[in-house]
This record gives C-alpha cells, structure tokens and sequence, in this order.
C-alpha cells in the first residue's frame, strides 16, 4: 500500500442506527426512542454541492422492547442471512423472521445498491468489554476509521468489535446511557465530516479477531453448568489469557486452566445471552491493521462511478 | 427492681412475633424458642438469579454440605418453569404470590402458574400461621442493585431471626452483611419465605439477570453455613446474649420520573447509581434525564437508599427504596 495514496471510497448518503435489535438491551432503546422524538434528517451547514446524508432512527424489534425480552421468538440479530431474508413470508413464521424482511425491505435490500450505506446497531453486554465497535472486515476502512476517530473522541477504553457494558439487562445505566450516546454523536460527526470531504489519514488500528469460543464445563446427564468463570478472569476482557490461566472454578472449588497452546485475547465474558448459546467466553488474536488514508468521492466521481457499473451491467 | 431488669423485661414481654413464634416460657431473661428441626433453602423463586438457582440444584444432588446435626435441611426449587427459562416468572411474580387470598382460592389449572406453585408450597411447607409451618426458610436472591450481601427481616420482633443475623454478621466480618427490615403496611409483600415460622431473605448483588458470578455464588454459600452453623448451635443448647443489630427500615418506594404515557424519562443519576445504604442527602442528585438534566431529591432529611436500579422493579414502578437506619435490640435466646 503506498502511503501517500488516498483510498477514493462511495459517500455515504444513508445511515441507519438502530436500537432495541434485542429488546432487553436498554441504552440503546432509550437513545433511539429520545433521537425518534427529534428530527431524522441531518443537515449540512454548508455546500449546496453536497446532499445531507440521511440518518433513519430505528427501532428494530419493537414486540421484544415493549416485552423488555432479548427476543420473542429467536434472536433477530442471527436473522439477516441470504437464506433468512429470501422465501416468502408466512404468518405463521417465528415473529423475528418477518421482522428481518421488513427491516430487510426498510434497509436494504441487502447486497444491492439502494440499501443503507452504514448500519449503526446498538447493543449492550453483561461483560466488561468497554465501547466496542464490532466490524465485519477488517478491509472495511469506514469502520476501521470511525472506530480510530471514536477513540481519539473518548476516555472510554474502546476496542475494536457498538457493544458497550457493563449493563445488565433490562437496566439502563447513565454513564453507559451517555457513552453511548455520545458515540452515536462522535459517528454522525465523522459520516458528515467524510461526506464533506475530509482527508481521513491512515495509520493503525488494533483489531481482535476472533478463534473460538469456550462454553462452560456442563453436566453430561442435565446440561448444567458445572463451574463458573473463575473469579480471576471475570471482568477480565481484553487482557491476554495465557496458556495455564486460571479459566473456570468449579462448585466444588477446583480452578480450571485454559489449555491453549497459544496467549489469546479473551472477550464477551460472561454475557448472560450466550450461556444459551453455548459461549462462556470467545477468544481473539489481536493484530494490528494498517489503515489507508481515505476521503470521499467526490460528487462526479460518485455519478461516474455509478454509470460506469451501469455500462459494465449492460 | 434494677434498671437493668426492667429493661430487659420490657424487651422480653415485647416478644409478639408471627403466629407461631410465640416462646413458650421465659425465664433467665431469655426467650425460649422451639429447637429449628425443619428448615428449607429456597432457591430460583425468580428463575433468572442464578446463584440460588445454582446452590439449590448443587445441593438437591448433595447435600452433604448443608447437614447439621438436629436438623432436617431441605434445599428446594421453588419455580422449576421459570427456572427452565431463565426467567423471572411465568406468570406472575411467585415472590409476591403467598397472600392470604392466593393461598385460601379454590385449586384449579386455569389459576397462574405461580398462585399455583404458591397453593404448592403451602402445603409442603406450611400452612402458613401454623403450627407445622417449616420453622426456617431461606430464600435466595439476587440484585443487579450494588447491594452486597443483605438479609431480609420481615418482623422487627422476630428475636430468633434478629439474633441469626447479628451471628452472621459477627461471622464474616470484616466482609459486610447489612439487615434489610420491610414491616411496612403497604410496602411488605407476600414473599415465598413468609410460609415459615422464621422467613429470612438473602439478597446478593451485583448480578445481572441469568448470569452467574463465581464471586457472588461463593458470598451466598459463605452466609448459608453460617445461618446453618447459628442453627446447630441454637439446637444444642447454646444461649445467645442480648445484643443490638442495625437495620435498614424500609419506609418509601420511589419511582422513576415517567411521562403522561408512563414512559420512563430519566435514569438514576450517575452520583446515585451503585451508592446503595449510602446516605442521600435532601439536594443530591437523584435522576439523570436523557437530555442531561439533573433531579434532585427533596425529602426532608437524610435517607438511606436501596435496591438502586434493580432491573426487576422498573415494571414495578421502583427506581429505588429508601430506608431509615434503626438499632434494634434483641433479646437472648436459648431453645425452650
């Protein structure tokens, strides 16, 4: 990558953030529901060249939010496959499932080019993992570069995976409740100042990446749990877990060691939704992600671009 | 007459405590209770607090660790359907299903699940107000409220649970435990526990909903046998002296500021949050609306608040509890 090449990439012209995608997962459901109650559109103070991007409130899964539930039928967050979204729908379907297609149809589609340019999807988690941003590649320089300017915004440790915690479910906390929202502001500013033109100059980021995930040791007869996170690695996210760490302690008071081979960076420790699921904790490699310097097309470069694949269609 | 034995008199003849509960004699100075040979743990009476979950279902399968001489220990799980969830209730809130009315209603599949469970209950452990009531139940609890380990007194005039919890108390310190005392007339709730002669409610905290906490499991286990060590000892003949015990008396329960449509519009304030059994001057910050503004709390003297932001009491309309911090005095006891 030579650096002083600037990576060209599309403007964004719509953004969603969404709240309440679990219904129990409160700071998220109440920012939403107090910016619904002010304007969605956001303005540009300047330029008459550049389009205000817009900024679409929602709400994701109102019936598990007024239920204060995770979810109703299944979880909607593990709804948006290609297989999920496609198929017709049925009444008769799992609630979330035709939640997904509406949301699919507000968003989306996904995969063409109406949908949304950027999703900001709120959650929270019983563990300790800070404001984390949770991409999806780690060639996605959009979100790479929001997450760099999020953390020169805030004093919160912020890694890169916006979970934030911890919180328990069904509370909503105020210093999380304002973290939360001041990144939602820190990632509005960003898109308007990356719609306007900024330069955004690379450098590096740090990036967990996830290896696996450990469930708990069960009881091969019931399936219960028999030993909890060990009170050493409880609240530990993010510190390096290393071959012969303390890992789980049974309830008879014997410590379980962490038998990798290699040191790996433990997170999502102890989230209450993932004892279902079978997740006591994942585990991460970090490394470390050169970011390019990258700016916005330009107006003609947008419309060129997008001739351009029209012409390559036909 | 001395002083000293009017006083202790006065505490003595003011020893009118649960149906049930009343001593037998009381002479020396001690009030003399029955030997506590029947004694239950509850646990996942709200399905989602899951150290007492845990605890109950380690226990059901072994038992060794809550055997004590003289006493029959039964660990018992109260709500199996919201425990196979991982939920609160089913139905309705099984910890506040115990009434009179509940408890008295014709049997039948078309009552909630919980006032069922409750009519359940009452029979094996009850009734409740006789004399074969369980003479102790435990009923185990947790908080996402920063409470530490707290007892739940439902009598001020209950000597026999008083005593238990200065023992505790005494037991593991320097670690904290705090006496929560709710005889308010319209504050109290028919909990599961209210079946036994001598109900005590162990709340630990901080915990969310349906996680369990290696930490918090082992700070429940650690009052457990001592509740049990004070048992044993009682049974066999040990006289515990006078002595005081500060309590928590609930006195009001405050609700987060809603609008016409009942919504919540703020939050408890960051000063607030996580500051339980720390006093709450008249002009502290109490709520924190999502807009940034402060508000204040404007009662007339300094309380003590409790059960800050437990997730459980939004649909109960209760943001936080405030208590009045009270000595009380205990009698000595001795078995009868």
């Amino acid at each position: 990558m030579e650096v002083d090449k600037v990576v060209h990439l599309p403007r964004l012209s719509r953004v969603a953030v969404c709240g309440g995608t679990h219904g129990n997962e409160l700071s998220g459901v109440y920012l939403v529901k107090e910016l619904l109650k002010a304007k969605n559109v956001m303005k540009e103070d300047n330029d008459d060249e550049e389009r205000p991007a817009s900024v679409l409130m929602v709400l994701s899964n109102p019936w598990a939010v007024q239920q204060c539930r995770r979810y109703v039928n299944t979880d909607l967050n593990r709804c948006f496959t290609h297989a999920a979204l496609s198929g017709p729908v049925s009444k008769k379907d799992p609630y979330e499932m035709i939640r997904s297609k509406e949301l699919n149809a507000l968003l989306g589609p996904k995969g063409s080019p109406e949908a949304v340019d950027l999703v900001c999807d709120l959650h929270n988690t019983t563990s300790n993992m800070g404001l984390c941003l949770v991409a999806y590649s780690d060639c996605d320089w959009i979100c790479l570069h929001i997450f760099r300017y999020l953390q020169a915004s805030t004093t919160v440790p912020t890694r890169s995976t916006m979970e934030i915690g911890p919180q328990p479910h069904g509370v909503v906390r105020s210093n999380i409740y304002t973290t939360m929202k001041h990144g939602v502001q820190h990632v509005l500013d960003w898109v308007r100042f990356y719609n306007s033109g900024t330069v955004f100059e690379g450098g590096f980021v740090d990036v967990y990446t996830t290896v696996k995930n450990m469930d708990y040791p069960r009881d091969s007869e019931t399936g219960n749990i028999t030993a909890a996170i060990h009170p050493q690695l409880q609240d530990r996210d993010f510190c390096p877990l290393r071959p012969e760490d303390p890992l789980f302690q049974t309830f008879s008071g014997e410590t379980l060691r962490y038998k990798g081979k290699e040191p790996l960076y433990p997170f999502f420790i102890n989230e209450c939704a993932y004892y279902e699921k079978g997740i006591a904790l994942s585990l991460a490699r970090k490394r470390r992600v050169a970011l390019p310097r990258i700016r916005a097309r330009a107006e003609q470069e947008q419309q060129a671009n997008e001739q351009g694949f029209a012409s390559e269609e036909e | 007459m001395s002083c000293a034995t009017q006083r202790v008199l006065r505490t003595v003849t003011d020893l009118s405590g649960p149906a049930g509960t009343l001593p037998m004699s009381s002479y020396n100075n001690s009030a003399r209770f029955n030997e506590a040979r029947r004694v239950a743990i509850f646990g996942g009476t709200h399905g989602n607090e899951m150290s007492g979950v845990t605890l109950v279902n380690l226990w059901v399968k072994n038992s060794a660790e809550i055997q004590r001489k003289r006493v029959e220990t039964k660990p018992f799980i109260t709500n199996p359907k919201a425990v196979e969830k991982c939920t609160r209730y089913v139905d309705t809130d099984l910890n506040r299903a115990f009434s009179p009315e509940n408890l008295s209603a014709p049997e039948g599949d078309d009552l909630p699940y919980e006032v069922q469970r409750a009519q359940e209950i009452n029979r094996i452990f009850g009734p409740k107000g006789s004399p074969e009531a369980y003479d102790v139940i435990f009923d185990l609890h947790n908080t996402t409220s920063n409470m530490g380990c707290t007892l739940i007194l439902e009598s001020s005039k209950d000597h026999f649970n008083l005593q238990m919890m200065n023992y505790i108390k005494k037991a593991i310190a320097p670690a904290s435990c705090l006496v929560l005392l709710n005889e308010h007339p319209l504050l109290k709730y028919s909990t599961s526990r209210s079946i036994a002669k001598h109900p005590v409610g162990l709340e630990v905290g901080p915990q969310p909903q349906g996680v369990l906490r290696s930490n918090i499991f082992e700070a429940m286990r650690v009052i457990l046998k001592h509740a049990l060590d004070f048992i044993e000892l009682f049974n066999e003949g040990m006289e515990f002296p006078p002595c005081t015990v500060e309590v928590f008396w609930v006195s009001e329960r405050i609700d987060y500021p809603r609008d016409a449509n009942g919504n919540i519009i703020a939050m408890v304030h960051p000063n607030l949050q996580d500051c339980d059994w720390e006093p709450l001057n008249p002009g502290d910050p109490m709520f924190q609306t999502f807009d940034g503004k402060t508000i204040h709390y404007q009662g007339p003297g300094t309380v003590y608040p409790t059960f800050i932001n437990e997730a459980a009491y939004y649909e109960k309309q209760q943001a936080f509890v405030i208590t009045r911090r009270e000595t009380l005095v205990a009698s000595a006891i001795r078995k009868a």
